[in-house]
């Protein structure tokens, strides 16, 4: 299981653009999660807690966006979504593809910050 | 309490690991040696099938190298150093795979120079989850699947299938005698990465280790250094 050391680094991401934003607490980090990240979207948000604490992002919630499979299709020139990740063909044609166009994401998106404006000095 | 503001990141949680990766990468075409990576669960011969294939390029007069990475033990750099290449264990401590960080450090402190070298090979930890998010620089990613192991493991970790160049399928010698059903291996290989190559080898035997060798030299011709997938 390598999802805390993925929480790990998302908090360290987050923070430091935290920091560098001057603000005292976060109330939300959304992420892109792609279905062929890896990750499992269980044990993220389990290890979130843990690697929140004591940081900035100390409460926060981890909001999730999954993203499914995009698979292009050259026979078809038609890129569409996938609802499974076993089996890589064009659900329109029944042709098998790797030109995957989407689906390994594993992105911090953006914080949802609810503090009083920042103080510049 | 004031209205929410959003604080725009777009980052890649693994961007740090990704940008090593491709320095390394850069560092390997410059030194003109070709690393490949090799993936499968816990048992399913990595260290056979490297200490065979080690044996076989120093044969044929090329200049191999391997990296191991291990939970706990150097009992597989030992194995591997029975073929006169030069080896070197990584004890990850308890992670559950390699990451870039760790083999920059790694040849950071080996002093080997790669220039001197044509293949550097890297055995993962043995586990099909979390290696799959992990660029390690390397040209070809071999993920092996044992005959004794269940023909539709693609099926049940097909983000590391997917994130393959090359199968091969281990401990060929025991098929008949395990019923391996070489058709439904296929299938479900095909399904996870369509049109993936599959060779067949035994490190016991030295069944197919011929064609994996001819495969390597392929894919080493070839400029800049990169999988021959299909
Ligand atoms: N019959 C047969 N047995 C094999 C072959 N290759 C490996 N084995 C056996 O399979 C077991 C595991 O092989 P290893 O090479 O240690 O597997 P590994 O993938 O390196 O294992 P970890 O590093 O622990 O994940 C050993 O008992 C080997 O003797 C083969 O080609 N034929
Ligand atoms: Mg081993
Ligand atoms: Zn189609």
């Amino acid at each position: 299981m390598h999802e805390l050391s993925i929480a790990y680094h998302l908090v360290e991401i987050a923070a430091q653009a935290a920091q560098s934003a001057h603000v005292k607490q976060v109330d939300a980090l959304h992420l892109r999660l792609g279905a062929l990240s890896g990750v499992v979207k269980e044990a993220l948000l389990f290890s979130y807690e843990i690697a929140t604490a004591g940081t900035v992002l100390e409460g926060s919630r981890l909001v999730i966006e999954e993203i499914p499979v995009a698979l292009h299709c050259p026979a078809c020139a038609v890129t569409s979504v996938l609802d499974t990740i076993q089996v890589f063909r064009c659900p329109i044609c029944g042709q098998p593809s790797n030109d995957i166009r989407q689906g390994r994401e594993l992105e911090v998106v953006s914080l949802e910050i609810a503090d009083e404006q920042p103080t510049y000095s | 309490m004031n209205n929410p503001r959003i604080l725009e990141i777009r980052r890649g949680v693994l961007e740090k690991n990704d940008l090593l990766a491709q320095n390394l990468r850069a560092h390997f075409n410059e030194a003109g040696v070709m690393v490949i990576n090799l993936v499968s669960s816990p048992g399913a011969g990595k260290t056979a099938f490297l200490e065979a294939t080690l044996r076989h390029l120093r044969e044929n007069g090329l200049r191999p190298a391997a990296l191991v990475g291990d939970l706990a033990t150097d009992n597989d750099a030992q194995r591997l150093a029975r073929s006169g290449a030069p080896v070197r264990q990584i004890v990850t401590g308890g992670n559950c795979h390699l990451e870039a960080d760790m083999i920059s450090t790694h040849l950071a402190d080996w002093q080997l120079d790669l220039t001197n070298l044509d293949y550097l090979f890297i055995e993962n930890v043995g586990n099909l989850v979390c290696p799959a998010s992990y660029d390690l620089g390397e040209h070809l990613r071999v993920v092996l699947l044992s005959v004794t192991e269940g023909e539709d493991k693609p099926l049940k970790y097909p983000t590391l299938f997917n994130s393959a160049d090359v199968t091969i399928i281990t401990k060929i010698d025991i098929a008949a005698a395990v019923e391996f059903d070489r058709a439904a291996a296929t299938a479900a290989i095909h399904a996870v990465r369509p049109g993936m190559i599959i060779l067949e080898t035994s490190a016991k035997t030295g069944e197919g280790m011929q064609n994996w060798l001819e495969y390597l030299n392929t894919c080493r011709q070839t400029y800049p250094l990169q999988p021959i997938t299909t």
